[in-house]
């Protein structure tokens, strides 16, 4: 059902964990659809130095977000939001249709955690302006 | 532990090598075409008799009673669609359950298409009907009632007999889904009452591909599939026979000493609830505490998800299935889990194991000791955990 990348990400999921002191937080999803992702950001001078996640979900939610904090780790800020859902999926060597949305709900995360960033620190990140983290990606995908 | 643990038997079971050997000479060797008039054919035509005997005497039917069927879900959809078109002139009502199995529910939701009426009656925190419910939705126009015998995600057992009790009363039909039930709990469809009843073999150590309809006589009933003459015109198509053969074989092993099989079952069962009901916090038994199926666990963990649990388990050798949204191909958790009254955040995190006559207290021990390595895993990485940890 899952490329061995998934499994991978999934046995062995890199940068699990909160960060005490955050620059920025961002958590996505919700209970009720069965996967929420919370992201952490430590961000230095436009760079993110260091990424943690904490995730409730199935194991393609758990390794996207594990594959998410590995592609935006030690990049700039401009880069990190450069990293899309299919970004997400094609580093996991492809997710199941269905799974799709896990993808999507770890670009979300991303982009939240920037957002409470640039609100904390009172700075403008392109393509954040009229950010608004969905609610709910599953009514997002198949409405 | 170096084998693999199988925990699904609700999914399916092996087929027993007793019932194997038997099924073998029917594929190359007793090959004939049972409504051929040669020797051959009658070979086969006589083990499909001794198989339906067998299968009749299991629930104290008549042979002739006895339809055999592709499996389970074709039972359930000819009893339904069969009685519902061939009484219509009487009715167009039919009452159900919430909880019933897929070839029940979506059987009866194209039925409402076709222009009949259902009622999907509620169950009980433990999943079972309420019977005063059923009592006040029959009405004139009611030609069928359907209520699975034992639950296939929660092993909840119904109250058969008070149900068929006021089936009859009233004059109407009453088939039951016993998919889960055959071949683990003995059953007399005198005693119960029962007008119809759905089986399938590999539920009980037989082939896949294989079941039966059970049907009083004098009830009566259209074909679902139409063809040749086979199984005296109710049911075409030219028979499984191997298949047959290996659930007549697979029926008569299981009613043997069942008393004592399910006597090791359910200590086995009870021993697997209570150590993880007291080894892993913030989880809950879904079904009823003692009025379930011998062998069916059903649990489910807080601030997890079933998937994740069920992989992790796959990647200790250890098989199970879940009812989260996950699992199932929808973004909706079990429509049981559902229905007594979970939350959705809580169905997404539930767990069966359903234990079989090749289970030992060894596996469980060992079955238990990696779930709670696993829910604890998982609930590091949750961030739902973490607030509950927090006092949120």
């Amino acid at each position: 059902m899952y490329s061995e990348k998934v499994m991978d990400h999934f046995r062995n999921p890199r940068n699990v964990g909160e960060i005490e002191d955050a620059d920025g937080i961002g958590e996505v999803g919700n209970a009720r659809c069965g996967d929420i992702m919370k992201m952490y950001l430590k961000i230095e001078d436009g760079v993110i130095v260091d990424v943690k996640f904490k995730t409730f979900g199935c194991g393609s939610a758990i390794a996207s977000s594990s594959m998410a904090t590995e592609l935006i780790k030690g990049k700039t800020i401009e880069e990190a939001m450069e990293v899309t859902n299919k970004a997400v999926a094609e580093a996991l060597d492809g997710l199941p249709p269905i799974k799709m949305h896990c993808s999507l709900l770890a670009e979300q995360a991303i982009k939240a955690a920037l957002y409470d960033y640039a609100k904390k620190n009172n700075v403008k990140i392109k393509g954040l302006e009229n950010f608004n983290p969905v609610e709910d990606i599953h009514d997002h995908e198949h409405a | 532990m170096d084998k693999y643990i199988y925990m699904d038997n609700a999914a399916t079971t092996p087929v027993k090598k007793e019932v194997l050997d038997e099924m073998l000479p029917y594929f190359n060797v007793n090959y004939g075409n049972p409504s051929s008039i040669y020797t051959l054919g009658s070979k086969s035509k006589n083990a499909i008799s001794i198989s339906r005997e067998k299968v009749a005497k299991a629930i104290n039917a008549d042979p002739r009673e006895i339809f055999f069927t592709a499996g389970g879900s074709e039972a359930d959809n000819w009893a339904i669609k069969g009685v519902a078109y061939a009484n219509k002139d009487k009715g167009n009502h039919i009452i159900t359950s919430k909880i019933e199995h897929h070839a029940v529910l979506h059987t009866c939701e194209y039925l409402e298409k076709e222009g009949f009426r259902v009622t999907y009656l509620d169950v009980d925190q433990y999943g079972i009907v309420d019977l005063e419910q059923l009592k006040k939705s029959i009405t004139d126009d009611t030609i069928l009632i359907s209520i699975m015998f034992a639950n296939n995600e929660i092993g909840t057992i119904q109250p058969i007999k008070e149900i068929g009790k006021i089936a009859k009363e009233k004059g109407i039909y009453f088939h039951t889904d016993a998919v889960q039930a055959i071949g683990h709990i003995k059953i007399d469809v005198n005693e119960l009452n029962i007008d119809l009843l759905s089986m399938s073999a590999h539920k009980f150590y037989g082939p896949k591909g294989i079941g039966a309809l059970y049907v009083r006589k004098g009830v009566k009933i259209d074909p679902l599939i139409t063809g040749g003459g086979q199984e005296r015109n109710r049911r075409a198509g030219t028979e499984n026979v191997p298949g047959i053969v290996g659930m007549g074989k697979a029926i008569e092993l299981a009613y043997e000493n069942l008393e004592g099989k399910n006597a090791k079952l359910i200590k086995l069962r009870d021993r697997m609830i209570n150590k993880i009901l007291e080894k892993i916090d913030y989880v809950r038994l879904n079904g009823h505490p003692t009025n379930r199926l011998p062998g069916n666990v059903n649990v489910c963990f807080e601030f997890i998800e079933g998937e994740s649990i069920l992989l992790s388990l796959d990647m200790e050798g250890i098989a199970a299935s879940s009812g989260s949204a996950c699992t199932s191909g929808s973004l909706e958790p079990s429509h049981v889990l559902l229905a007594i009254g979970l939350s959705h955040e809580i169905a997404h995190g539930s767990v069966r194991l359903t234990l079989g006559d090749f289970n030992t207290e060894e596996e469980v021990d060992y079955v238990v000791e990696k779930l709670a390595e696993i829910v604890s895993r998982l609930r590091t990485m949750s961030p739902l955990y973490e607030k509950v940890k927090e006092g949120k």
